[in-house]
């Protein structure tokens, strides 16, 4: 374990320092976070080494499949991981440049929830089925406002016009379930907005709808991060949806990521062997009545991680020095980043 | 694989229907379901899942159906699996109204149309074995394997699914989601069925494992000959896998054609809508597809609108849509679709491959 760690620690963070997120806007930074949960059979590592970073108006997709850690790493965000089982053993999540793992609760009760919030994937658990929804989008400004109700209901009004509810004046005093799926998720989001955030965390916003109601719901998200200048967090395992909506793509394995950069290069041209199968067994045109390009194997035990890369054991590209060590995360063009011992051979492939 | 059996065929009433009939076949198929009144008074209302569908499946072909939650697409195999009586209409297997049979010819019919399960893992016990899953169809039909030769036939059949025969022993929960999901299709190839229906096998498998169990239903199908009922909303999933598409929307089949048809000449708002919503495939269109973002929800099932169904979503509906419900109209020689604007809109494509 200690070798895997020390790897890690060869991250990209290694050239950031706080001076230069203020240059760059840097919203939000994630440095070689870890979480494992202890569970009946041993510690599993959810998240591994975890380095992201987003800036100020920048959409950014995670993808990866589940277990691959995008989850974890959305809620040791947001601090509403359950600890225990869960605890973060190394890290930092710099918010604006403050810690979230060592501010005061205070200090975090006004951090998480107001500068950064997030939308859940199932609309109807976020929200509280015995009060009307209008009563649940101004508590927000009651609680960190101190609005009066009356304020608090016009306001609520504004911002469920705002996610386009038709008809919102009418609709405030309904409860949940008497809103469509895709209606539910325009008013969690409209919760999630109503603070004014800096970044919003989106975990699979669409997953439980429809594909016409996934495309409204992330024309929506789109429109908002735009004209708020927002940063966003996207976790899919949809690449089309990553494709649809964001600048930048970080792909997640076995809690790292394995590829770092602009959405449309990743995706057309990726550097690491896991994303290249993924862009890969999309089912194109092209492929009918072939077989499809998958990727062999299972992905990894989260008990056991494998002491080398955790996808040599499915890779085609792999050789000894993949299960010896870890392959750092490093720049392997302008503004990409990818922790494979064999880009430069991925990258030919996907020339040729 | 041992081909399947050809005893099949002389059973009484199957012996000789005739080549060209289609090996399953939907007539003006309706499912209402009632819903539960609160009160005893008040008029019955009913959830028209399915509201006049023919479809049908040819021996070795796949059909593909799409459309979004809600419009039928999973009462469609549980009716044509007979699982369930359509309240009207008839559903034929080999040209045998499949509700009108009893005894060895029921059993027979049960044998030939099998199930796969969107969740794997909740579609097996989890306290039996992979062997004792996949035998279970077994102790039903032991004619198709006898107890003597059923420890080779499981073995046999773990390999054809690509699970290790020396696994046969452990539970579900030692596999991961793919594996589970052949265990699953294993299970439904066990006694050598003609017809597989396979509502949604993909939907809850991860990307890097969903290409290798679709890699798997395809070899299945050329090895064994089997047709495939194949429901899913992944649109590219579908194209790939399918001979023919029909979309459907609130119970009703609104466009049916060859993947092409569906696909590269879409001939129906809905399905244009549906597409649209789909990068790759605007994408992959060439001259990039319009991006039609639908308003609102598909309307309730209970109550859908009168006239087009899809009337008050469509970004194209006049005044006739309101009043009058559209019929299946050809477009093409295997493509018909369920608007009144379905000529002018197969034309559009025409033009642009002409231009």
């Amino acid at each position: 374990m200690s070798s895997t760690r020390k790897a890690n620690s060869m991250g990209i963070h290694q050239h950031a320092n706080p001076a230069a997120d203020a240059a760059d806007d840097v919203l939000l930074r994630v440095k070689d976070l870890e979480v494992e949960f202890n569970t009946s059979k041993g510690v599993a590592t959810a998240v591994n080494g975890m380095n992201l970073e987003v800036k100020r108006g920048q959409a950014l997709g995670i993808l990866g499949e589940s277990g691959s850690g995008k989850s974890v790493t959305a809620r040791a965000i947001m601090g509403i991981l359950d600890m225990p089982p869960a605890h973060i053993p190394r890290g930092e999540i710099l918010l604006e440049g403050e810690d979230l793992l060592t501010v005061t609760p205070r200090r975090h009760r006004q951090l998480v929830g107001s500068r950064v919030t997030m939308v859940f994937q199932d609309a109807l658990t976020a929200l509280n089925p015995v009060h009307p929804v209008g009563r649940q989008i101004g508590e927000l400004y009651r609680v960190h406002r101190g609005y009066s109700r009356r304020d608090a209901k016009a306001a609520a009004i504004k911002m469920m016009d705002k996610v386009r509810i038709p008809a919102a004046a009418k609709r405030v005093n309904d409860y949940p379930h008497q809103f469509s799926g895709g209606m539910r998720q325009r008013i969690v989001i409209a919760m999630a907005l109503a603070l004014d955030p800096v970044l919003l965390i989106a975990d699979e916003p669409t997953t439980a709808l429809d594909v016409t109601v996934q495309a409204q719901i992330l024309e929506l998200l789109k429109e908002q991060q735009e004209e708020r200048n927002m940063g966003l967090i996207l976790i899919t395992h949809d690449i089309s949806v990553v494709r649809e909506v964001t600048d930048q793509v970080a792909v997640m394995y076995a809690g790292r990521v394995v590829e770092h950069g602009p959405t449309a290069e990743v995706l057309s041209r990726p550097g690491h062997p896991y994303s290249r199968g993924l862009a890969a067994s999309i089912a194109g045109e092209e492929l009918k009545g072939r077989r499809l390009p998958a990727i062999l194997g299972t992905p990894p035990d989260l008990l056991h991680l494998p002491a080398g890369c955790s996808f040599a054991n499915r890779c085609a590209f792999a050789s000894e020095a993949c299960a010896a060590s870890v392959p750092a995360l490093e720049l392997i063009d302008e503004a990409r980043h990818s922790a494979c011992f064999h880009t430069s051979e991925v990258l030919a492939h996907a020339n040729a | 694989m041992p081909t399947p059996s050809t005893s099949t065929q002389t059973l009484p009433g199957t012996a000789n229907y005739p080549a060209c009939t289609p090996l399953m076949e939907m007539r003006d198929v309706k499912q209402h379901y009632a819903v539960h009144r609160h009160l005893p008074i008040g008029p019955r209302k009913f959830v028209k899942a399915l509201h006049g569908v023919d479809l049908s499946v040819h021996a070795g072909e796949t059909l593909g159906v799409i459309g979004e939650s809600g419009c039928g697409k999973s009462t469609l195999a549980r009716v044509m699996a007979g699982l369930e009586k359509p309240t009207q209409g008839q559903v034929f297997f080999r040209g045998e109204d499949i509700n009108t049979l009893r005894g060895d010819e029921k059993k027979e019919m049960r044998r030939n149309i099998q199930l796969i399960f969107q969740d794997p893992y909740s579609s097996l016990n989890p306290r039996m074995t992979v062997e004792q899953l996949v035998s279970e169809p077994y102790e039903i039909h032991p004619e198709v394997a006898p107890k003597a030769g059923r420890k080779a036939k499981i073995k046999e059949l773990l390999e054809l699914v690509g699970l290790n025969p020396n696994h046969s022993d452990r539970y579900p929960h030692n596999f991961s989601g793919g594996q589970q999901q052949r265990i699953g299709i294993a299970r439904g190839i066990a006694l050598n069925p003609k017809m597989l229906i396979c509502d949604e096998p993909v939907s809850a498998l991860d990307v890097s494992v969903r290409a290798q169990v679709v890699n798997l239903l395809d070899d299945l199908q050329k090895e064994l000959g089997l047709s495939y009922l194949f429901i899913a909303h992944d649109l590219q999933i579908v194209r790939h896998i399918s001979d023919r598409v029909a979309t459907m929307y609130l119970g009703r089949v609104v466009e049916l054609g060859t993947y092409s048809d569906v696909y590269d000449s879409t001939a129906q708002p809905y399905t244009r809508a549906l597409m649209s919503a789909a990068p790759e495939l605007r994408r992959n269109d060439g001259n990039d597809r319009e991006k039609i973002i639908l308003q609102g929800d598909p309307p309730s099932p209970i109550d859908p609108p009168a006239g087009c169904r899809f009337h008050t979503r469509c970004p194209m509906a006049q005044a006739i849509c309101a009043t009058r419900e559209p019929e299946l109209i050809a477009v093409g020689d295997s493509h018909e679709a369920r608007c009144h604007f379905a000529k002018d809109l197969a034309a559009e494509f025409v033009q642009r491959a002409g231009a």
